[in-house]
């Protein structure tokens, strides 16, 4: 075996509960620097939530996340951003009443250095890094194939390509790491073939790590180096495309047993 | 005589207008706060009250030229805007919209006081270096306060809109008013553009705080303008700088015409109830005002 790229992101046990509910229940992970993992489960198996504490949107009860040997485990959202870990959500959350452009420069935000005081003040900096970012904003939008949009008020637009200006948002942070809720969820299939197409292109050419929740198993696949598999808040399985296909919890997760199923059929 | 009666519209019209866009100046500290932090601050005339007694303080106690006094004022008014978020708000993040409701008008309550204990309770003057002697304005007299509020508020209410729709610290605070969550993903720190909100309204107040005190002197009584925003960014929208200012003219004119008209007949008093009549049919027929965002509420 020739030398692992090392571990970028390390998930340790960690929990989260709200009130009696036990969204996540000691999931651990880890992704190594390029790797594209997705994480599937039914519905309510905590992948939201397991995402959000990545994110920092929630601090989990137990457990530690580290990120590039760092622990992150509770930091504010805003910090994790600014450490290069960007993500997209899973209802469309573009900023309603503006472009396209200005909802992609925003996720320049944490590259911009001149705060806020200081653009009011020194005028030139401001304007130098607006004029680096917008290029790199340029770039991406020609990546996703949006030039026709730039102007475009983002409310206006069709499903799939709202969904891509998220994604393009998100990829304005320059992340190292990538999380993706659902990045097709609700799109027809040409449109999912080409977010797909997107996402590969982004962790082949960039070498951006990427953890997709996704609910189309062709796609996920299809795609994934690995996939981790939860249900009711635990992890079942997590291996090869292959070897979680055929693991038997979760064909039990998926389908039921026999016996569940009749009890279905019979109800 | 028909000349006259049109000389006499003319003039309530023009005192409509000036007096109307020096309440969008003030609606436009409401403003700022609520599109950025979804926060109604029932301070507002406090904020107003209080820049004017920091002005009036100065040059009344310490003698200090107008344009010193002025420049401490909107200093005083960034440094309070700050601390309070700061001490007062930030604490309220994430709570319920009523706490920040009760928390600013206690605020207010606060200010009130405090700025009687400091300053004491008498009337006091400032003095702008611009001399009393109206303006003519074609058949229109005008005070010399007056077109300088307006002028004033005509400035900062371009300024503002220019900030909001092209400077990237301007869209960012948008964003954070859109979705606290969002931003915070795009690693925007969200307590900061708060901060900066209370810091601008602090800016705007005092604005309005020295040109109304100007006007009318400063004592508690100075923050009763600030009563006056509640029509005006009901009618133009609580999260529009547009509304306010459509909504400052016309709370400035009705009230104007109302006096001139409506007095005569009624007895008086009828430019003090007017707004307040119109700001309760618009929450009838049009509650999210004429530019206001109209909330949709996914279920």
């Amino acid at each position: 075996m020739g030398a692992q790229p090392e571990v970028q992101l390390a998930v340790s046990s960690v929990s989260k509960h709200f009130g009696g509910v036990r969204a996540v229940e000691g999931i651990g992970l880890s992704v190594r620097c390029g790797e594209l993992i997705s994480i599937i489960g039914p519905n309510g198996a905590g992948k939201t939530s397991f995402l959000n504490m990545i994110s920092g949107f929630y601090r989990p009860d137990t457990g530690s996340i580290m990120f590039e040997g760092r622990d992150i485990t509770g930091e504010r959202p805003s910090r994790i951003a600014a450490l290069g870990i960007a993500r997209t959500f899973q209802n469309i959350a573009l900023f309603s009443g503006m472009t396209v452009l200005d909802n992609i420069m925003l996720g320049r935000h944490v590259r911009m250095k001149a705060g806020v005081l200081s653009s009011f003040i020194y005028w030139g900096l401001a304007q130098k890094e607006e004029v680096t970012n917008r290029a790199r904003v340029e770039e991406l939008v020609e990546f996703l194939e949006l030039e026709d949009l730039r102007k475009q008020p983002t409310s206006g637009l069709a499903y799939g390509l709202r969904k891509r200006v998220e994604l393009a948002r998100a990829l304005a942070l320059d992340p190292k790491l990538l999380l993706l809720d659902e990045p097709m969820g609700g799109m027809n299939q040409e449109e999912k073939e080409d977010m797909a197409r997107f996402i590969l292109d982004v962790n082949q050419q960039w070498g951006t790590t990427i953890i997709l929740i996704e609910h189309d198993m062709a796609v996920v696949m299809d795609i994934s180096d690995r996939v981790a598999v939860l249900d009711r808040g635990r992890k079942i399985a997590d291996g090869s495309p292959g070897e979680v296909q055929g693991n038997a919890d979760v064909i039990r997760a998926y389908l039921g047993t026999a016996k569940d199923r009749q009890e279905v059929a019979a109800a | 005589m028909p000349g006259i009666e049109w000389q006499f519209t003319l003039v309530l019209l023009t005192n409509g207008v000036m007096i109307g866009l020096m309440y969008a100046l003030i609606a436009l500290g409401f403003v700022l706060i609520y599109k950025a932090t979804d926060a109604i601050n029932f301070a507002q005339g406090e904020f107003v009250m209080f820049a004017g007694f920091i002005a009036a303080g100065a040059s009344d106690l310490a003698g200090a030229p107008f344009w010193v006094a002025a420049l401490l004022s909107v200093a005083g008014m960034v440094v309070l805007g700050f601390g309070l978020e700061r001490v007062v708000l930030r604490p309220l993040i994430g709570r319920p919209v009523i706490a920040v409701v009760m928390a600013t008008i206690g605020l207010a309550a606060v200010l009130r006081g405090g700025a009687t204990l400091a300053f004491g309770g008498g009337t006091r003057a400032i003095v702008m270096p611009v001399g009393d002697d109206p303006i003519e304005l074609g058949p229109v007299m005008l005070p010399p306060v007056q077109l300088i509020g307006a002028m004033v508020s005509i400035a900062f209410l371009a300024a503002f809109s220019w900030f909001f729709l092209k400077s990237r610290i301007g869209i960012a605070m948008r964003a954070v008013a859109d979705s606290q969550q969002v931003a915070m993903a795009m690693g925007i720190d969200v307590r900061r553009y708060f901060a900066l909100a209370w810091a601008m309204a602090g800016v705007v107040s005092a604005l309005g705080g020295i040109v109304w005190g100007t006007m009318l002197g400063v004592d508690n009584q100075l923050a009763l303008v600030g009563l006056k925003v509640f029509p005006v960014v009901i009618l133009g929208g609580l999260d529009s700088i547009l509304g306010a200012v459509v909504g400052g003219l016309i709370v400035g004119v009705v009230e104007n015409l109302a006096a001139g008209y409506l007095d005569p007949y009624l007895g008086g008093g009828t430019k003090d109830f007017a707004p307040y009549f119109l700001m309760i049919a618009a929450l009838m027929l049009r509650p999210e005002g004429i530019f206001g965002r109209r909330r949709i509420e996914r279920v």
